[in-house]
């Protein structure tokens, strides 16, 4: 078992079918999979213990993760925005290394144990370097891909998913050979995160040509969709909210987006009114929530297009409400809500959400994190309706607890969502002698909209409870983002110190 | 034969290669009525007639109660049989893409 599997068989089963467009530029599956053999060999060729991406998406992302698979080294991308500090730090932990970056940038690594090479150099030599065969391992156990937390709460942990994992989670998602050979799919997250990499073997597995986008422009996004008839696209919350408002404010027609079947979006909490917006704008896209994390080899729950199309104009409440649902597990996965205590919860009880699955690693290098007989306690908070959707309402340690009441930040920040007023919002919990802790907002107002902070607090006491009333507001121009969609709350509560 | 989960296995009559997905141990599984072997011969044996019913790429193949599973990674002319008993293609359920 072994994830290179995935390309053998592409290149088995449709060899001279496009399998990757970069700059204009095509791979086949046969291209593919013989530059993987060949850089395959020279992973092991030069004694390193692991492979790393340091780069934007291109050819060499899919071509190093699948032949660090087949010579049995951990794949382990690393994020090139990061400070040279940050780096070293990882790069540290990661030596000896084989190391792919951009071409101008290969004396950057002198201090590290690594073989260092030029992403374009290296792949216009394998191209035309003799063709070799490699014999690979089938170990299920042998470690795939290592990725480092973002780190937000302290030292980057590393995330271990094995091969039998990741083969487990496209074999039990995606139909092999499910694409035509006119489908494409838009790949415009950084390789470095769980999403680019599932995006990469999903794809390889269904046999649908990526379309990669290295740097995410929401004017980009649409002029590629167009020119390369894309079909399939998977964006993060706040990739959806710029492309949504490119096409309100530009003079971009939504017809030009006529090829675009599918469009699956995750990451991070989608807010409803996007999400509504993007199904008025678009109703003959197929929309897809998914759920998922690192250390669970991506997607765990999905809302699929007609749950969707079913909430957007419903009268029951509780149907309606699922636009702001991840939706429901995949076939092969269980899902339980507990208690601080660890007992289960029922439907509509709000607790931490545990999943169990053959795709669920829930393991670190530092340290295995499954609870009894497998279950993975993810961190996120959130609760299951009584058909089985499941709702989040953000990091369980995000909770504000405010004179010993748990008060979830989401509940907050939909309510402000959905004001016609107010473009974005936050809400952290900021030390208070009184409550222990007490709620701050950060207000994102739309272009020349006005509200005041009476009006806001009014509205959160009348539509929520008073416990909800922040103690301080401030109004900001934008909330900061990591360049995955996720709100960096951190950094909202420095504002209040 | 152990048949691990992650196990590669070729057919000796066809170009048939699988992956075993789940399986007991000692089972016997066969393609074109002969035992799947880790390596193919030079030479490929010839297979039962009634046993050439073909597997193809990408399939999954199951016997009734589906205690057995394999995925077919390379196609050949044999069909899958197990303990004697054909497989079949396993129904699965499609899901929209979400990556």
């Amino acid at each position: 078992m072994n994830i290179a599997l995935f390309l053998q068989m592409a290149a088995e089963a449709c060899p001279d079918r496009s399998a990757l467009t970069h700059d204009g530029k095509h791979y086949t599956y046969l291209e593919l999979f013989e530059s993987a053999n060949k850089v395959a060999e020279r992973f092991s060729h030069s004694g390193c213990q692991f492979v790393s991406v340091l780069d934007v998406s291109s050819p060499a992302v899919p071509i190093a993760l699948m032949g660090a698979a087949m010579a049995g080294i951990p794949y382990v991308p690393l994020n090139y925005r990061l400070s040279t500090e940050q780096l070293s730090e990882l790069l540290a932990r990661i030596e000896p290394a084989f190391l792919i970056v951009d071409d101008s940038r290969t004396n950057d690594f002198d201090e590290v144990e690594a073989t260092v090479l030029g992403r374009q150099a290296l792949l216009d030599d394998l191209l035309s370097s003799p063709e070799v065969s490699v014999a690979w391992k089938e170990d299920p156990s042998a470690v795939a891909i290592q990725l480092f937390t973002s780190g937000t709460t302290g030292t980057p942990k590393a995330a271990i998913l094995r091969h039998e994992h990741l083969v487990s989670y496209i074999l039990g998602s995606v139909e092999f050979m499910g694409a035509s050979e006119e489908q494409s799919t838009l790949v415009s997250v950084p390789p470095y995160h769980i999403a680019g990499i599932s995006a990469v073997m999903s794809s390889i597995y269904a046999c649908r040509r990526i379309v990669q986008l290295p740097d995410f422009d929401p004017a980009e996004w649409l002029s590629l969709c167009a020119n390369e008839r894309v079909t399939n696209a998977f964006v993060v919350p706040t990739m959806l909210k710029r492309i949504i408002e490119e096409l309100d404010e530009s003079s971009f027609d939504p017809a030009t987006l006529m090829s675009l079947e599918a469009l699956a979006y995750g990451g991070g909490k989608m807010p409803v009114p996007v999400i509504e917006r993007a199904l008025e704008l678009l109703p003959e896209i197929n929309f897809t929530n998914a759920y998922g994390l690192t250390e669970t080899s991506s997607t765990i729950t999905l809302l699929d297009p007609d749950d969707h199309r079913q909430a957007l104009d419903h009268d029951d409440l509780v149907i309606r409400a699922r636009l702001g649902s991840v939706g429901k597990a995949l076939p092969s996965v269980e899902i339980q809500i507990r208690d601080d205590e660890g007992n289960e919860l029922g439907p509509f009880e709000a607790g931490e959400i545990y999943v169990r699955g053959p795709q669920v690693s829930g393991e670190y290098l530092e340290r295995n994190a499954l609870v009894d007989e497998g279950w993975f306690p993810t961190r996120d908070a959130g609760y299951l309706d009584d058909h089985d959707y499941l709702y989040l309402s953000g990091r369980a340690d995000d909770v504000i607890v405010r004179g010993g009441e748990n008060i979830s930040p989401a509940e907050i920040e939909d309510l402000l969502h959905a004001h016609n007023a107010i473009d974005d919002a936050a809400a952290v919990g900021i030390p208070s002698e009184e409550w222990g802790e007490a709620v701050a907002l950060a207000v994102v107002l739309k272009n020349s909209a006005e509200l005041s902070e009476d009006e806001i607090v009014s509205l959160i006491r009348t539509s929520l409870r008073s416990s909800r009333v922040p103690e301080v507001i401030r109004f900001t121009s934008e909330l900061p983002y990591s360049d995955t969609g996720k709100l960096l709350r951190r950094v909202v509560k420095t504002w209040f110190d | 034969m152990e048949l691990k989960p992650g196990l590669r296995l070729k057919s000796t009559v066809c170009d048939a290669e699988i992956m075993v997905i789940k399986a007991t141990d000692g089972d016997s599984l066969t393609c074109g009525g002969m035992e799947l072997a880790a390596e193919a011969p030079a030479e490929k044996a010839s297979g039962d007639p009634d046993h050439m019913n073909a597997c193809v790429i990408g399939k999954r193949y199951v016997n009734e109660g589906q205690t057995v599973e394999v995925l077919c990674v390379k196609s050949g002319d044999g069909s899958l049989y197990y303990n004697g008993d054909e497989l079949m293609t396993k129904d699965t359920k499609k899901l929209p893409s979400s990556d």
